[in-house]
């Protein structure tokens, strides 16, 4: 049996006994082909489909889930693409998703007979059901997950439990047996959780029982995640993944997603280290977590140096309490503890500020490197830098008292949101790390004009420039900023970020406005580095000649690359989407305006989508599961305790204010326009670039009937947290300052979310049998859309004032609109409401002169500002 | 009986026959254009459009039918091979997929009642699909292996319309067959599943591929047994060979889907291989005394030709595999079958 799983010493036999399925064609699994993905980088892609096979990948795993990726494109393309590798053809795909319609997009592709892995009756017994038919009419095996409606399966019990439920459900089905794979879920064990601890040892004996009452099924799982405390540490990883697959197989353990060259032969393993692993695994002994830890460094050939029980650190030396503190962002004692420190120092003859700039300092010092090398992350590091500004402000009347100039500090950054722009969490964010690494951050705020920007960069001497906005005009602001820093001849680095910020377009349209040097920031996690170069003697003149010439390899591409076809407008319109008309909406049962001065916050606090809160503190994974996350679980379980702690005050004490309007109204649709009754004109863009067959270039106006029809449209905000982000400010806590701001926005989101289910089931009333869990929301299955002026099906942001208009006017509604159309309170959603069935989200992406000339006369605008509202989607 | 128990019932007790060649019987027959367009006032020319005679000349099809049912065809397939929308797009006919998929089919089901009433012996008629010139695997494009000329939902469509038409007109069970692309084969059956849901009847299938290699591979590259697993989800009801070369060298490939195939087999080769002029000459007698060859190692249990065959061949064969033993098959035993271009097996 050792040797079962070592490969490629001996030819694949026909018929397999322990299969093991390549994981490196996973982008969720594999960094590498990640990077490919993203890149577009496809051939090197394939070769790595290939290498698998070659190195005796029996079954490619292809998994493409990442956010930024268009899953469907990217599962279809390398599918095609592999199909015609024959080297790589012949062994069978698991097509690999949690998203269904990736799933299904894959079996479209696929010749042969794949396994689709998975599916769970995670929604219940209709849909699991009806995944099972399609894939059974697809001709697949399928991988089906220990998970129902109560979530995933931990026990044996459970996982027993559910196992055996879905093989009686597809078993009545006639799905045949032997095209059933179990994945009784293999979960990190050694994690320092008492709860984890039987993981293992609960998998394999489930796997044993799964097999004996659901005859003819096999059982799967994916191994990396059991090691996934000793990640770094290979050498023990390597053991643990030998060993398990030794005790499973023989339990019935038939095939493992796994790294082939992950595996050790069971007997080459150093028995001490196969002997902790067996009891971690088999769940042992009490301590066989700890004794592995305790071996594991000794692997590591790190010292052994281990954190103590949480009791212990009071007890020791204060600079020792002091980074302590700092790494674990615990506050309670910071102020008692920097005290003691100051009078140490002052007792020995030195100075208040030696406090900072020794104990304090290396303690951020330390939470930096943690950061930078992804063993922390962000709200941890917020936290930190919260006691950072709790023992800092201790100590500034000792340092006035002693008259003494403050340390200079590493840089000092002039930050703003930019004129017409009201986001700044993203910003604070990048402030709050900055300072953590000993930058003098000055925050000039929101809308922020650049002649402020300038001048407080000059008076105070800033070594760089940060600019940061959300909205898409903000991109044309930056633009002014850089010509005016050109202008007035200054040469500091200018720092660029924010959601809508990119490499393409600082490298396209920002850089060749500025001589000096131009950086944009991807996200926070790469603030300091960029900072730390910029201000290095022998770093800074290498790394802005790189990122000069990544720009112009930018503007290069650019301008020899083949751009996706645009079709003249007349053909656009020709291939218009044509939407049913006989199944157009109904109208309203309540037509006209609708006020909501105070939505109950408890109500929506039910329907959060908590993803996107997540990814603002950089967290990358999808609710609830984040939380169980390997790498990240413990930072979000943590915020999100946190969060909720908040949210139970904002509920209870009302801080907040939840006001929203909507309305409906009688219109009618002329070309790419929807005229309404009252002659109110709303001109929409259409797609042109060109399709693959079959797909329409869409416009919104396609689903408004030209015979008469009804559009709504709403805009809903929070109100009020000014004064607690005050408070939050003056008392030197960032992170509850982000936090509520992160809120803030999850309640507008939540909000938006309901309204529309209201106006769907009451108010306009043509859903009103429409039943929803609150995931179903989030994933927007019901009919009709709610686009948004600003976003992709209708990118430009000066609809926005008619829209306002619309709904009663700013001041009526409590929302008021910058210059370039930032809706203010921050925490605010406006949008159009489509009810036809077939309406559906598109973006316009890149149109030609035509459309941008054609759309100014519709809109009644002068060139010149719809060409500046649009140029994202002219570049 | 419903046609599926009817069949397989006639198939216990005896090698049944499949019917042979239309398109190279109908070249024989030499018709003029004024013959394939007659009075539809298409756009386009017509002649060479076979499919369309069951419009515009159905004596002519209904006189081959007749042929094969009198050598003996217990099965006799409609002249709709490609009498789909992709093909008639060409002929600008694709509005008459309906009519000429429906016409077709009724030809052949009151010729198979006519005979089955006249001896009281079952015959049937299988509506035939023909693969389409395009496939779902393979990228015409040299330069951009990841491009295809369709795409799975447009044909599924393609399949869709011209099945429902088929079984509309009278057709027992649907042939999709000559099939050189696998995932095509998979598109037609998972069109074939979504059609029997939405018409809530049982639609027998019946599934022939197509070798383009003598090592036994079709156009998008799957052996015999790995097109078997791919497949094998349809439970239809004869799996077979057809067309690719005579049947001396699809002979080893008879032999392998034999053994694995648990429904009955079909196989209908060619009339041998083409001679230099691209005939067919391949006497009866001796496409006959292959077939027997086959039949006696109990290898098959329905017998037919492909381009080339005749009624004589088809009565040639009638006569040499007469009182022969069918061939046996047992359900295979349980093994997840999965496959790539290859197959795979995991004990289950």
């Amino acid at each position: 049996m050792a040797t079962a799983f070592a490969l490629g010493d001996s030819p694949q036999p026909t018929t397999a006994r322990f299969v093991n399925v390549g994981e490196r064609t996973n982008v969720t699994g594999s960094a590498a082909f990640k990077k490919l993905i993203l890149a577009g980088d496809y051939a090197a892609a394939v070769e790595i489909a290939r290498q698998q096979v070659e190195n005796g990948a029996q079954i490619i795993d292809v998994n493409m889930d990442e956010g930024l990726l268009d899953a469907v494109e990217a599962m279809t393309t390398f599918l095609k693409l592999i199909s015609a590798e024959p080297d790589i053809a012949r062994v069978p795909v698991m097509i690999d998703s949690s998203k269904w319609p990736v799933i299904e997009a894959g079996l479209k592709c696929v010749s042969g007979k794949p396994i689709v892995n998975s599916i769970s009756m995670k929604e219940g017994e209709a849909a699991f059901l009806k995944q099972a038919r399609l894939c059974r009419d697809y001709g697949a095996a399928v991988v089906v997950m220990a998970f129902d409606e109560a979530g995933q399966a931990d026990t044996r019990e459970r996982k027993i439990e559910i196992c055996e439920r879905a093989y009686r459900l597809l078993t009545d089905i006639g799905f045949p047996p032997e095209d059933v794979i179990f994945d009784a879920n293999i979960f990190a064990i050694a994690t320092g959780m008492d709860e984890h601890d039987g993981y293992a040892r609960d998998f394999i004996e489930a796997v044993s029982e799964i097999k004996a009452r659901c005859p003819h099924v096999h059982c799967s799982g994916g191994l990396s995640n059991l090691s996934f405390s000793f990640r770094g540490n290979e050498t023990v990883r390597r053991a643990m993944h030998s060993v398990f697959l030794y005790h499973a197989i023989p339990s019935g353990l038939d095939m493992a997603i796994v790294n082939a060259g992950q595996l050790d032969v069971y007997d080459t393993i150093d028995p001490c280290l196969r002997e902790a692993c067996e009891d971690v695994i088999l769940c042992r002994r009490l301590d066989a977590t700890e004794r592995l830890i305790a071996l594991a460094e000794s692997y590591k050939g790190k010292s052994a140096d281990q954190e103590q029980a949480a009791q212990e650190w009071r007890g020791w030396v204060v600079e020792k309490r002091l980074e302590y503190a700092l790494v674990k962002g615990i506050d309670a004692h910071i102020v008692a503890d920097t005290e003691d420190m100051r009078a140490a120092i002052a007792q020995r003859g030195g100075r208040t500020i030696e406090v900072i700039e020794g104990p304090l300092m290396d303690g951020m010092n330390v939470v930096g490197d943690l950061f930078g090398s992804g063993k922390m992350f962000l709200p941890q590091v917020v936290k930190s830098a919260r006691v950072m500004k709790k023992a800092v402000a201790h100590l500034v009347p000792f340092i006035e008292a002693e008259k003494r100039v403050g340390t200079r500090p590493k840089g000092r950054i002039v930050m703003a949101t930019v004129k017409g722009d009201v986001h700044d969490i993203g910003k604070n964010i990048v402030g709050v790390v900055l300072q953590c690494n000993g930058y003098e951050v000055i925050d000039l705020g929101v809308m922020v004009p650049w002649t402020k920007i300038l001048e407080t960069a000059r008076e105070r001497e800033a070594d760089m420039i940060g600019l940061s906005g959300l909205i898409t005009p903000s991109l044309d602001e930056m633009v002014t900023v850089a010509e005016e820093m050109e202008r007035t001849g200054m040469t500091l680095p200018l720092l660029i970020g924010g959601a809508t910020t990119s490499k393409v377009h600082t490298a396209l349209r920002i850089d060749p406005a500025y001589a000096g040097p131009v950086i944009h920031v991807l996200d926070a996690s790469r603030a300091v580095g960029v900072a730390s170069k910029l201000l290095s003697d022998t770093l800074r003149d290498a790394f802005v000649e790189q990122a000069a010439g990544e720009h112009q390899a930018v503007r290069t591409a650019r301008a020899g690359k083949g751009r996706s076809e645009l079709l003249a407008l007349p053909e656009a319109r020709a291939n218009a989407f044509v939407a049913d008309m006989a199944g157009k909406p109904p109208p309203p049962r309540k037509p006209g305006l609708h006020v909501f001065e105070s939505w109950s916050l408890a109500d929506l606090r039910e329907c959060f989508d908590w993803t996107p809160f997540f990814r603002a503190w950089e967290l990358a994974g999808t609710f609830p599961a984040i939380l169980q996350d390997q790498v990240v679980g413990e930072s979000a379980r943590a915020l999100y305790a946190d969060a909720q702690a908040m949210l139970d005050r904002i509920v209870s004490e009302q801080w907040l204010t939840a006001k929203g309007t909507c309305g409906f109204w009688p219109c009618r649709r002329e070309g790419d326009d929807v005229v309404l009754d009252d002659g109110t004109w709303l001109p929409f863009l259409r797609q042109q670039v060109r399709k693959s067959r079959e797909r329409a270039n869409f416009c919104l106006a396609d689903f408004i009937d030209p015979a008469g029809d009804w559009i709504g449209g709403f805009a809903v905000a929070i109100h009020g947290i000014d004064t607690h982000c005050a408070r939050f400010k003056s008392a030197n806590d960032d992170y509850c300052d982000i936090l509520l701001k992160a809120i803030a926005d999850r309640f507008a989101e939540a909000f938006a979310e309901r309204l529309h289910q209201h106006v769907r089931t009451k108010l306009w009333g043509y859903a009103e049998d429409e039943q929803l869990t609150n995931e179903a929301l989030i994933r927007e299955q019901y009919r009709g859309i709610r686009p948004a002026p600003g976003y992709p099906a209708c990118p430009d942001h000066s609809l926005k004032p008619i829209l306002f208009e619309l709904l009663g006017g700013e001041s009526a509604m409590g929302i008021s609109l910058t210059e370039t159309f930032a809706m203010l309170p921050t925490s605010a959603v406006s949008g159009l409401y489509f009810a036809h069935p077939q309406s559906e989200y598109f973006g316009v992406a890149r149109i030609g002169r035509d459309q941008l000339e054609d759309y100014s006369t519709r809109r009644g605008a002068d060139l010149k500002s719809t060409e500046r509202w649009l140029r994202p989607n002219l570049d | 009986m419903n046609p599926r128990d009817a069949l397989a019932a006639e198939a216990a007790e005896r090698i049944l026959l499949f019917d042979g060649a239309y398109g190279t019987e109908i070249q024989t027959l030499a018709l003029s254009e004024a013959d394939f367009a007659d009075t539809l006032g298409l756009s386009a020319d017509q002649k060479g459009n076979n499919d369309i005679l069951a419009l515009t000349r159905p004596d002519a099809v209904a006189a081959i039918t007749r042929a094969y049912l009198e050598a003996g065809s217990d099965i006799v397939s409609t002249n709709t091979f490609s009498a789909n929308r992709i093909s008639q797009t060409d002929y600008a006919a694709q509005d008459l997929i309906a009519d000429i998929n429906a016409a077709a089919a009724r030809i052949a089901r009151e010729l198979a009642d006519e005979f089955g009433e006249r001896d009281g012996r079952p015959r049937f008629v299988a509506g035939v699909i023909g693969p389409t010139n395009k496939t779902l695997s393979l990228s015409p494009d040299v330069d951009n292996p990841g491009f295809r000329e369709i795409e799975f939902d447009e044909l599924t469509g393609v399949y869709a319309e011209q099945a429902a038409a088929l079984v509309d007109g009278g057709a027992d069970f649907i042939l999709v067959e000559t099939v050189f692309d696998t995932l095509n084969a998979k598109a037609a059956i998972f069109a074939l599943r979504q059609l029997e849901r939405k018409i809530d009847r049982d639609i027998p299938l019946m599934l022939s591929m197509t070798l383009t290699d003598l090592s036994g591979h079709n156009l998008s590259g799957h052996t015999v047994e790995a097109f078997w697993y791919a497949v094998r989800h349809a439970r239809p009801l004869t799996m077979g060979l057809n067309c690719s070369f005579g049947a001396e060298q699809l002979r080893p490939h008879i032999q392998l889907l034999s053994g694995i195939a648990d429904t009955l087999l079909l196989a209908y080769p060619n009339a041998g291989l083409p001679n230099e002029l691209g005939e067919y000459d391949e006497r009866p007698q001796t496409t006959a005394g292959h077939l027997l060859e086959w039949a006696q190692a109990g290898r098959v249990n329905i017998l037919g030709g492909c381009c080339g065959s005749t009624p004589a061949h088809i009565a040639a064969i009638a006569r040499a595999v007469e009182g022969v033993p069918p061939r046996k098959f047992a359900a295979s035993e349980r093994v997840t079958r999965l496959a790539g271009l290859d197959p795979f097996t995991l004990a289950a």
